[in-house]
């Protein structure tokens, strides 16, 4: 458990991270960019130059993320929030699926990753049909778009346990943590994004976002595993009101948590057919706390 | 040529796979359509062309000479429009006209993807293109004869078999699938034997098109694949007359024929590819002595009861292979080289059919006399060796509008087709403003 000093501490860094790009954006030109273009990425075994991303992004990328990777994009102003969110900006070096703890940037397997996967309910596809190494110049092409990766080293991937054995038990202890984290407040109580909250919500540049809505689309957005699910608790969406809940959800009730929004999902699940036998009532917001 | 993501939006059924491809997601200003038109200029000068030749004021007979004519011209329009009907249902429609805006219905088709949550199983209806690595419909040229792929519209001389153009929009139904990350696809599809001509105009005749491919990541090469295909029909060489005109939709005494090759999209880096296709074809004995397309009024005999094969007909077949190289310098800027060539491998009028005059055309039936005039063809009738090469300068790239500055030559030699049964050879520069908006 961290201390509070360690807390304030935490959060102060990542204040100075996240302003600290902010503050040089507007300034960051071609001229910037050059001065990086030596910048590497790895992916196992492969390396990845961001000089050879370069046409590759002109190609497919530029329609969006702009030509100086801002997500200002010709496209861009079709994508209005909170429907769509807009194209990421590059030049904050701010992601929101990482393997790394809230604030740090991520791990070059994670931009892959995403690169890979594209996200659902958005306007990013999924580029498995680039070759690795086309990925992998990608992703040192959208490094060298940030001050950032010059001057910090990603952070360390979180630990993830083993996933523990389904149970009744931990689904209705997930349901608990649903309540006690408040995780209805912006996913509403039947996890269709229709909490209280939900029509307040604001990324950090101030845009409308919209909060997950389990019950629709074909999968998450940070990749469709538990573990990928698991991750997100404990990582947040850097840029997004999703927080980290590194320091007040255990390992364990993590995993309840992920079999609890199991049962919220649309495909049949072994989740969804123990919580029906279960008769498991969705959280009550009136009821007191402790009891909803 | 679809790159490979362009490949596979469109085998997604043109949908990114989001779950925001219904139209309800879509802005309310967007509407899914673009004209597509090409002003140019251009030279042709065809080679060996029979004309009259007079002498004070009167008629003395025929010659050949080179045509050569040059000037401001049109393309014909392109009205695309297609996208989504709602998730997983997608629909394409394209009137078009050729430059004197005649339009016909190039593409109309409804398709419905991921049946049964599967990427492997998407079924279209309707005329669309068939399923051509190397599409036609896409191609970068625009000349006359470099403007299509000969190889996709062969018709061995004298040949009556007009179904076999596996580079027109053909009626029919087509499945088709693919991994999630496209390296693999295949296709089978339906179609009716009438070449996309609508109305019932031919018989009761139907082909088969059928594609495989596997892509594999080259890694800094790029994702190149390899695949086959083959179409395999039949097509009728018989209709029922009325006084002896044919009559539409009667075709009768269906004969068979076949189309199969390989192909091939190599990149070779960020700049260049290769595309390669092969095609071996063959066509019936009958289509080979002009019977086939009577309605189309392309060939004038009609196999009625009683009428034989004349002696050494057989069937015609042929090889061929067409090189198309990109260096794509960058996204806006694109040069472009062809080289195809056909050989004939058996002519239609073998060595058993012989006269001391061969017809200009190889033809061993004379409409004329409606006799069988006994001729063995040469055996490069018809061959066909053509190159193009051109560049395309787009000065800007939006996803609004296009427009592209196009320069483009093309040579195209034929042997044995010209009115003395000479080489024929043709040649045209075309420059004009490619834009669509």
């Amino acid at each position: 458990m961290r201390t509070r000093l360690q807390k304030w501490s935490l959060l102060v860094g990542a204040t100075a991270v996240l302003a600290l790009p902010m503050a040089g954006w507007a300034q960051l030109t071609p001229a910037d960019f050059e001065k990086r273009i030596g910048t590497e990425s790895h992916i196992g075994n492969i390396t990845g130059h961001a000089k050879d991303g370069k046409a590759d992004y002109r190609r497919y990328c530029v329609g969006c993320h702009g030509d100086n990777g801002d997500g200002n994009g010709e496209n861009a102003f079709y994508m209005q929030p909170p429907v769509f969110q807009q194209p990421r900006d590059f030049q904050l070096g701010i992601f929101k699926c990482r393997s790394t703890p809230t604030g740090t940037l991520p791990t070059d397997e994670d931009l892959f990753d995403a690169i890979t996967r594209g996200f659902d309910r958005s306007n990013m596809p999924q580029w498995n049909t680039f070759t690795k190494q086309q990925r992998a110049d990608l992703v040192a092409w959208v490094k060298h778009f940030s001050p950032r990766w010059v001057s910090e080293k990603p952070g360390a991937p979180i630990t993830i346990p083993p996933e523990p054995e389904i149970t009744a038990d931990r689904i209705k202890a997930g349901r608990d943590v649903f309540a006690r984290v408040q995780c209805w407040k912006c996913h509403g109580v039947l996890g269709q994004a229709n909490g209280p909250s939900a029509a307040t919500l604001q990324d950090d540049l101030g845009r409308p976002i919209a909060a997950f809505n389990f019950t629709e689309g074909s999968r998450p957005k940070c990749g469709d595993t538990d573990r990928d699910i698991y991750r997100i608790f404990m990582t947040g969406l850097d840029g997004t009101p999703m927080p980290s809940f590194a320091d007040n959800i255990k390992p364990d009730e993590a995993w309840d948590l992920v079999f609890y929004l199991r049962t919220l999902m649309r495909p049949n699940s072994k989740e969804k057919e123990m919580a029906k036998q279960l008769g498991l009532k969705p959280v009550d917001p009136n009821a007191p706390a402790g009891q909803q | 040529m679809l790159n490979y993501f362009g490949q596979k939006f469109k085998d997604n059924g043109y949908q990114l796979m989001n779950d925001r491809d219904a139209p309800i997601w879509q802005n309310p200003g967007y509407w899914p359509v673009t004209f597509r038109i090409t002003p140019i200029w251009h030279r042709v000068s065809t080679g060996e062309v029979a004309v009259d030749t007079y002498a004070g004021g009167v008629a003395t007979g025929t010659a050949v000479q080179r045509v050569t004519s040059s000037g401001f011209d049109l393309s014909g329009l392109d009205f695309h429009t297609g996208g989504t009907l709602e998730k997983n249902f997608s629909f394409y429609v394209l009137p078009s006209s050729d430059a004197t805006a005649s339009f016909h219905f190039e593409t109309v088709m409804a398709r419905l993807d991921n049946l049964f949550g599967s990427p492997w199983l998407n079924i279209k209806l309707g005329k669309f293109e068939l399923d051509n690595l190397l599409s036609e419909k896409r191609i970068l040229t625009l000349t006359g004869n470099g403007g299509i792929y000969q190889l996709y519209h062969f018709i061995p001389v004298g040949d009556g078999n007009i179904f076999g153009q596996m580079g027109d929009n053909q009626l029919g139904a087509e499945v088709m699938g693919h991994s999630a990350d496209d390296r693999t696809r295949y296709s089978a599809a339906i179609l009716s034997s009438n070449d996309g001509n609508v109305g019932l105009q031919y018989g009761n005749g139907y082909t088969g098109f059928f594609t495989f491919s596997q892509a594999f990541d080259t890694g800094r090469l790029g994702v190149d694949r390899i695949g086959g295909y083959a179409m395999v029909g039949e097509a009728p060489t018989y209709y029922l007359t009325q006084g002896g005109t044919p009559l539409g939709g009667s075709g009768l005494s269906n004969q068979s024929f076949s189309r199969e090759g390989f192909f091939g999209q190599f990149y070779f880096g960020q700049h260049f590819d290769l595309q390669v296709v092969t095609q071996h074809g063959s066509d019936n004995a009958w289509f080979g002595q002009g019977f086939g397309d009577l309605i189309g009024g392309t060939v004038p005999n009609n196999n009625v009861t009683g009428t034989t094969l004349p002696t050494g007909a057989q069937a015609p077949s042929w090889n061929g292979v067409l090189f198309e190289p990109h260096y794509v310098y960058s996204p806006q800027l694109i040069f472009i080289g062809r080289f195809e060539t056909i050989r004939m491998s058996q002519q239609a009028n073998g060595a058993g059919c012989t006269i001391a005059t061969p017809t200009p055309t190889g033809q061993c039936f004379d409409s004329a006399t409606g006799a069988f005039d006994a001729v063995a063809s040469p055996s490069n009738l018809g061959n066909i060796t053509t190159y193009t090469i051109g560049y395309r300068y787009n000065p800007f790239m939006t996803s609004r509008a296009g427009f592209a500055w196009h320069n483009e030559y093309n040579w195209m030699h034929q042997d044995g087709v010209s009115p003395t049964g000479g080489n024929l050879n043709t040649s045209e520069l075309l420059i004009g403003f490619d834009f669509d908006f």
